[in-house]
């Protein structure tokens, strides 16, 4: 087999199991490129070695005994520094928890382990997964493998970057208000947001509890599928976890049909903001979709509006006490403990040394939010908006299957260009965000490249609450219309590095 | 008294009670921890087991690991509702947890999961009785809310002279109490009892405890930090606006309860009766002295950021759930001490002994083993309460039991054995000889009835005190008493001692 | 909406525990008042027959049984602790209370 790490997961696991190559062959050469080209990329805090290499020896036994095997058994993957994997380094991209081990696996990592995915290792993020282009990594940035001057997306651009730059053929993000969606969008790979609790929390150093939600990334939808259905699923230890069975999404990718499905294009999500080159895309994609047989129906979200200013409120507010657990007390970094200094004191020289700029002005942030006299004014006032941004998609899935818009205003930008200016930053995430605020899944795929820069355009797929397969049914028909245009992936574009 | 010590809230010298009270009108709160007697914690499956080694009954989740979850322990909920139900309370049929954050090294995550403005139980009373000049007087004490949270880890104060906090180098933490479930019970001010604040304060918390301990949610040992109390107390000029209120903590008997309340009183008048204020403020209260002192001054209100805990999904008990648990609430302690009062024809000052010597349950049992009530009350506050006080073990930890009592009444009432017999019975079976008819073979307790027996005895007591048996024959039969004495110590104990006395004067041929 | 002063700054940093440096608090405080003042939007729609949302999936009694199960050593617990001292975590004096 040519080039193992230009291969699909679903064609590695397959020529695993029929033993055409081993699974510690296939480690190996994905090894190997990451020692070869990550130190252009950084896409990896932490690469595993022995334990990914021990893992695919473990396949290997398992297929030479005949014993039947997951789906993906064997396929390599990154994982985002966010899931606590036990005994590996486990930073959530921040100084404050340089060194810490956890002592235990979250259930993502229990769950890759029992399909026998090979953990590579841990992925470059932003800082606690706060940011749209892993510049907040407290160990350094993570550059976009088509233009290396510029940014992965974030807050998982390590993980994005590790599929574009054929270092993982699989990796694990999570996204909170586009953190998996919009590094797709800007590397050409496919990223899904899972509907809330679809997959299990528990493990994921939290940033808005209320947000958050694990889920897959691949370089093609079947792949991303597979990966989904390795990792989702009720898990008694977290409590938001939906206790119900997951659409079949494997499935869905198969079957890559929308004939006959309403795509309903969400109006307030194009239009003035976005650039030439991404309307451009979105736009023929859109008619390739109705080629295919669906039918694009246009559909209003008023108080998407207000969703920017909601998320950065809610999730600011959550973080300041999630994050308050990193005081030095326990676990990771303490700064300040001369024997002199209080308690209080010590916690806070750790957390002012442990914490970049951009945790701290969220914590800030959330800390006033949160505080008694402005709680009404501004949590309260945003938990009313997700009401009624969530009526507003329950308006929209009564005309439509699914819903659409450009996963990004923009294709990726230049490291350094946005890092001092907050609201710049947090406006990349303006068609994500109201997905995370309604607990719904959704999906980006690459598009194609836009003229102007022949960087990677995303689209976003949105489907309601619990019918996540039809993010597939639709991305994986959109995919295939676009490989039979251009006779591969997207992906295949990416420069070699 | 210096100006300084009176804006610090602090006098040197305290008014006495009657003269505290005699000027104010009390309002008094109470906030009471129980930690829950689950098996497992609030959020994870660790041990709640009282005493363990450090930090060995610890997981992610009440170490507060990043990225670990809280799931709700089923138990504690329905504890929490029994609680509510036996208050009185309202059952909130939807309510939510939320965080309240603040940092401090004993709370793994620096934000407790607890309960803010949906509780689980609200809006309930528990009657109290304490006892005035004019009779025993009911008071009702009103109760604000019932609501769901999470112990901390224990600290220890190292380095310094003391031990305490205050001067220590640095603090050692122990985080196997840290997520065992805790239940706060809050009361609404209870203002009226006037210079009775102090005993509705202790019959409050002592009524609270005998309902935790009858449902079997807690031990609630106030001594071992199960059962915890905080009090709130302000005072104001009768019809005045209600004073400026301080929180006494560390409260860890019954007794101080009450005598935290009289000295809060007593301090209070004492500030303002020197022309200075109250100012809002948590007191320590010391045990050896009687008197608390200042802690934190919490005239800048902690800022506590309450929000919805996102972690943990609504509580929303049903209907039918809590009539189910409803159907398992045993009888209240008030009505109980009612029924048996009159059942076993006792006044409120006797039972209130049974129930100082634990023997309540006891007794119940033996009673229920068909014994009757008073030698059932009788055995147990008696011969086994001394034997149970001697030794320092609690009454049911001695090794007899109800229908051991049963069987002894029976070999009584057979005339095989005599109370003096039987407490040697007993002592038998603390010491582990064996069941009843064991100890009575192998210690060969049996009364003696053969006349012949007692008969040979009675005359050898006779040839042995010639003197005394004239004077019994002369008529001074209270004498008697020396000869029966040494029949019972030669047949050691083992005869009916009335049976002696009437052989003995039959054989003198005396009558009584 | 007001705009927020270097006091209120100050205070947050306390309440949060963050050490800021003198700097810090004048940056802070200028772009936490630009982040509000685009976020105060929201008092715009938000009204009061809105019921706010804290969980995204409507879900209740989501309940654990009372059972024991294992957790981690001990060794594990102090394993990264950045103090340690007879077998518990060593922490700074505290100096808040009694």
């Amino acid at each position: 087999m040519n080039d193992l790490t230009r291969q699909s997961a679903a064609v590695l696991a397959d020529a695993i199991a029929s033993k055409e190559v081993t699974a510690v062959e296939v480690a190996q050469a994905h090894l190997d490129r990451i020692a070869a080209v990550d130190g252009k990329v950084h896409a990896f805090l932490h690469v595993t070695t022995d334990s990914a290499l021990e893992q695919a020896r473990a396949v290997d036994a398992k297929v030479a005994a005949g014993t039947p095997l997951g789906a993906l058994a064997g396929v390599p993957l990154g994982l985002k520094d966010v899931l606590a994997m036990k005994g590996e380094p486990t930073t959530a991209g921040s100084r404050i928890l340089e060194g810490w081990r956890p002592p235990y696996d979250s259930t993502v990592v229990a769950r890759l382990r029992a399909a026998d995915i090979v953990i590579l290792g841990k992925t470059n993020m932003d800082e606690f997964a706060m940011g749209s282009s892993t510049e907040h990594s407290a160990y350094g940035p993570t550059h976009n493998p088509w233009d290396l001057d510029r940014i992965p997306g974030g807050s998982g651009g390590g993980s994005a970057a590790a599929l574009a730059a054929f270092e993982a053929p699989l990796a694990i993000g999570t996204d909170t208000g586009g953190s998996i969606r919009q590094p797709a969008s800007v590397t050409g790979t496919v990223g899904v947001k899972p509907t809330y609790g679809g997959v299990s929390r528990y493990g994921q150093i939290a940033l808005a509890s209320s947000l958050d939600q694990p889920g897959p990334c691949a370089r093609s939808v079947l792949d991303t599928a597979l990966l989904h259905a390795a990792i989702a699923g009720h898990d008694p230890r977290d409590s938001t976890s939906i206790n119900a069975a997951v659409p079949d999404v494997v499935a869905a990718a198969k079957k890559a049909d929308v004939r006959g499905m309403r795509i309903g294009v969400v109006t307030e999500l194009m239009g003035e903001g976005y650039q030439s080159g991404v309307s451009q895309r979105y736009s023929e994609s859109l008619d390739i979709l109705r080629e295919l047989g669906a039918e694009i129906v246009e559909v209003s979200c008023p108080h998407f509006e207000y969703a920017l200013g909601a998320y950065y409120l809610i999730l600011p507010s959550e973080a300041s006490s999630n994050l308050a657990r990193f005081d030095g007390m326990r676990y990771g970094l303490r700064a300040g403990d001369d024997g002199k200094n209080s308690v209080e004191q010590v916690m806070a020289i750790t957390r002012e040394a442990g914490f970049g700029p951009e945790v701290k002005r969220r914590i800030m942030l959330g800390t006033y939010a949160l505080s008694s006299g402005y709680y009404d004014a501004y949590y309260g006032q945003a938990q009313k908006v997700r009401t009624l941004i969530t009526r507003d998609f329950n308006a929209a899935f009564e005309k439509a299957d699914v819903l659409v818009s450009p996963t990004a205003p923009t294709t990726a930008f230049k490291l350094g260009e946005k890092l001092d200016d907050p609201l710049a930053m947090y406006l990349n995430d303006v068609a994500t965000i109201p997905v995370n605020l309604a607990g719904i899944g959704a999906m980006s795929l690459p598009i194609g490249l836009a003229p102007e820069d022949g960087l990677p355009v995303g689209m976003q797929i949105m489907a309601p609450a619990m019918a996540d397969d039809r993010l597939y049914l639709a991305g994986g028909a959109l995919e295939a219309a676009l490989i039979d245009k251009w006779g591969h992936l997207l992906i295949e574009e990416a420069p070699s590095l | 008294m210096s100006t300084q010590n009176m804006t610090n809230g602090e006098v040197d010298v305290y008014l006495d009670y009657d003269e505290a009270i005699s000027g104010y009108d009390p309002v008094i709160g109470l906030e009471t921890h129980v930690e829950l007697g689950t098996k497992s914690k609030m959020w994870c499956g660790c041990s709640t087991n009282f005493g363990a080694d450090s930090n060995t009954q610890v997981c992610p989740v009440c170490l507060g690991l990043p990225g670990s979850m809280p799931v709700v322990n089923r138990a504690a909920v329905e504890s929490t509702i029994r609680i509510g139900l036996a208050l009185n309370c309202t059952i909130a049929d939807w309510c939510r947890f939320a965080r309240k954050n603040y940092f401090y090294p004993d709370m793994p995550k620096d934000y407790q999961i607890s309960q803010y403005d949906e509780p689980l139980c609200f809006d309930g009373y528990l009657d109290v009785t304490v006892e005035t000049p004019d009779g025993p007087q009911v008071v009702r004490v009103e109760i604000e809310r019932v609501h769901m949270e999470e112990d901390t880890g224990k600290l220890t104060h190292a380095g310094g002279a003391t031990g305490r906090i205050h001067g220590a180098d640095y603090s050692l933490v122990d985080y196997n109490r840290a997520g065992i479930p805790l239940i706060e019970i809050v009361t609404k001010p209870v203002t009226g009892t006037g210079r009775l604040a102090p005993e509705v304060a202790r019959a409050y918390v002592t009524e609270l405890r005998n309902v935790i301990i009858a449902l079997g949610v807690s031990d609630a040992r106030m001594e071992e930090g199960s059962m915890r109390c905080d009090v709130n107390l302000s005072i104001a000029k009768p019809g005045a606006e209600w004073g400026t209120r301080s929180e006494t903590k560390n409260v860890n008997s019954l007794r101080s309860v009450e005598r935290a309340v009289r000295s809060e009183i007593e301090r209070q008048a004492s500030v303002l009766n020197n022309g200075g204020r109250i100012i809002q403020e948590t007191r320590h209260f010391h045990e050896d002295t009687g008197r608390s002192t200042s802690g934190r001054s919490k005239e800048q209100a902690e800022d506590y950021r309450y929000f919805p805990e996102p972690d943990l999904v609504p509580v929303a008990p049903s209907r039918e759930w809590v009539e189910e648990l409803r159907a398992t609430m045993p009888e209240m302690p008030a009505v109980k001490r009612a029924r048996l009062q009159a059942e076993w024809n006792i006044n409120e000052f006797e039972l209130q002994s049974l129930a100082n010597a634990g023997a309540i349950e006891l007794v119940e049992a033996t009673i229920a083993a068909g014994v009757d009530s008073a030698a059932a009350r009788k055995w147990w506050t008696g011969e086994l309460l001394r034997v149970a006080n001697d030794t320092g073990v609690e009454l049911e930890s001695l090794s007899v039991t109800p229908d051991d009592i049963k069987q002894v009444e029976a070999l009584i009432a057979a005339g095989s054995l005599n109370d003096k017999l039987a407490r040697q019975v007993f002592d038998g079976l603390i010491n582990g000889e064996g069941t009843v008819d064991e100890v009575v073979t192998k210690r060969g307790l049996a009364v003696v009835s053969d006349d012949g027996a007692l008969l040979a005895a009675i005359d050898e007591a006779l040839a042995a005190a010639p003197d005394v048996a004239e004077k019994i024959k002369s008529g001074k039969i209270q004498a008697a008493g020396a000869i029966v004495g040494a029949v019972m110590k030669t047949t050691r104990g083992q005869a009916d001692a009335a049976k002696v006395r009437t052989l003995l004067l039959e054989r003198l041929g005396v009558s009584e | 909406m007001t705009s927020i002063t270097r006091p209120e700054v100050a205070h947050l940093a306390r309440l949060a525990r963050l050490d800021l440096a003198p700097e810090e608090l004048d940056h802070y405080a200028e772009q936490l008042d630009v982040i509000l003042q685009s976020v105060a939007r929201i008092s715009e729609v938000a009204a009061d027959d809105i019921p706010p949302m804290s969980h995204p999936i409507p879900m209740v009694n989501v309940f654990r049984d009372d059972v024991v199960t294992p957790g981690i050593t001990r060794e594990e617990a102090l394993g990264a602790a950045p103090a340690a001292e007879d077998d518990r975590f060593r922490v700074p004096r505290i100096l808040d209370e009694e």
